[in-house]
């Protein structure tokens, strides 16, 4: 018999002030551009000088979002069995940095640190040395489902009794090369937007960003759960005309009607050429649902359905959906499950459903 | 030789990404590695790079690092001796 899953500890740090467990987007940050960067803690407070110097900003990042999510959790290092990380694009920065030695040093005097620090990998293995966890160790690099995989890949083996607790985590870093490609290319809006704005900007593209998201998931429900993780699952290509079948169908093949959804989390990033796909949920079967968006508040990048799920997960610990997060005008007063839907310029869709614990 | 020890620690600390150490913290005696500015093996390397790519320096023989990086000092004189560029 398959074990349940349970989210027991967060850790985010985003374009929001996030890292701070103790709040829950009582202020919002307001941004006003095309790019965010992330609200960054005192990274001296969570990682050791002599440590920090080597590592990426998404190394640090994810360090801080990890530990946060342990404390929470309060479960010893050596009580993790596993460490899964999902990335788009790895530690971009020092790839960048290393391939540009390459170029400008005619493939002589290349320095160790940034080789180390350039695999997508990095992530999970700092974090593993770390902590000392020398259990399974995996990165999944896929797109904006690269989260979604990693959650997938924890939850398999905590059902399955092959591992107790793992840490989860999703993690991307800005950096000026893939901004202004994708500037280039029309991915990012042209023109700055306040961050409530974002969906209204009525232009193409999105406000991209960065961040790091992790989660303690265990088989056994601690005093600090948040939620039951009930079903993940991705699609690489759906047209607009799919995703209501799809869902609806999702949902019953988890016992759950459209009607047992009380909260309904959308990844619209204002982008009017894709968001056509978030519209049809939000005005065609949810639409007496309670709806939330989290992209106008994280910015869009790989992993940024991580902020969506965390997002998912304070929600159901306080019972409440913040203002700022608000879709719609439908109320819930005690919500009870969550489905996340999550997609990037129409393609690798995810659905993840989430019950209060 | 004090122009060549004052570059020394400006390049070791903007390489090796000592960010809260400061020129005037560095003492030519101090040691490098272990208890002084507790570099380790990964900046050795980036050291035997830095000698290389800046002085012409090529290592023939890893072990002599352990004596050329004991201090700024003894990098400077290894360096002012054997510099090609």
């Amino acid at each position: 018999m398959k074990k349940s899953v349970y989210i027991n500890s967060v850790g985010s740090v985003s374009a929001q002030k996030t890292f701070d467990n103790s709040h829950f987007l009582e202020d919002i940050f307001n941004h006003n551009d095309t790019v965010l960067s992330i609200i960054a803690p005192d990274y001296r407070e969570y990682i050791p000088p002599a440590a920090a110097r080597r590592m990426a900003k998404g190394i640090k990042m994810s360090t801080v979002s990890a530990k946060t999510a342990m404390t929470e959790a309060a479960l010893e290092e050596n009580e993790i069995d596993a460490i899964i990380v999902g990335t788009g694009l790895g530690c971009i920065g020092d790839s960048e940095k290393f391939v540009i030695d390459i170029i400008d040093n005619d493939e002589q005097f290349l320095t160790p640190t940034r080789f180390i620090q350039s695999s997508h990998n990095t992530v999970a293995g700092q974090i593993a040395l770390g902590m000392g966890c020398k259990g399974h160790n995996f990165t999944y690099v896929h797109s904006v489902i690269s989260f979604e995989s990693a959650v997938l890949d924890a939850k398999m083996q905590l059902e399955n009794d092959e591992a107790n607790h793992i840490l989860v985590g999703g993690v991307d870093e800005l950096v000026d090369h893939h901004v202004d490609t994708h500037r280039l290319i029309g991915h990012i809006k042209q023109e700055a937007v306040e961050t409530m704005a974002v969906l209204s900007s009525g232009t193409q593209g999105a406000v991209f960003s960065e961040g790091a998201h992790f989660f303690v998931l265990s088989n056994e429900k601690r005093p600090s759960c948040y939620a039951e993780l009930l079903a993940v699952e991705t699609y690489n290509t759906l047209s607009q005309d799919e995703v209501s079948e799809k869902v609806a169908l999702f949902l019953s093949k988890n016992k759950f009607t459209l009607d047992t959804v009380d909260v309904v989390i959308l990844g619209n990033n204002g982008d009017v050429e894709f968001d056509g796909y978030y519209n049809e949920l939000a005005k065609g079967i949810f639409k007496n649902t309670c709806q939330a968006y989290f992209k106008h508040l994280s910015g869009e990048f790989d992993t940024a359905s991580g902020f969506g799920f965390w997002l998912a997960n304070q929600i159901l610990k306080h019972q409440y959906v913040p203002k700022a997060v608000r879709l719609n005008s439908v109320e819930t007063t005690s919500p009870k499950t969550i489905l996340i839907y999550n997609q990037y310029r129409g393609e690798n869709h995810s659905l993840t459903l989430l019950r209060k614990c | 030789m004090s122009e060549l020890k004052q570059e020394l620690k400006e390049k070791i600390i903007e390489q090796l990404n000592l960010e809260d150490v400061a020129i005037e913290e560095i003492k030519d005696t101090d040691p490098l590695f272990g208890e002084g500015l507790g570099l380790d093996s990964i900046d050795a390397l980036e050291l035997i790079v830095m000698l290389d790519k800046d002085y012409g320096i090529k290592l023939a023989d890893p072990k002599e690092g352990k004596k050329i990086f004991e201090s700024v000092e003894t990098m400077a004189g290894y360096i002012a001796e054997h510099r090609s560029r």
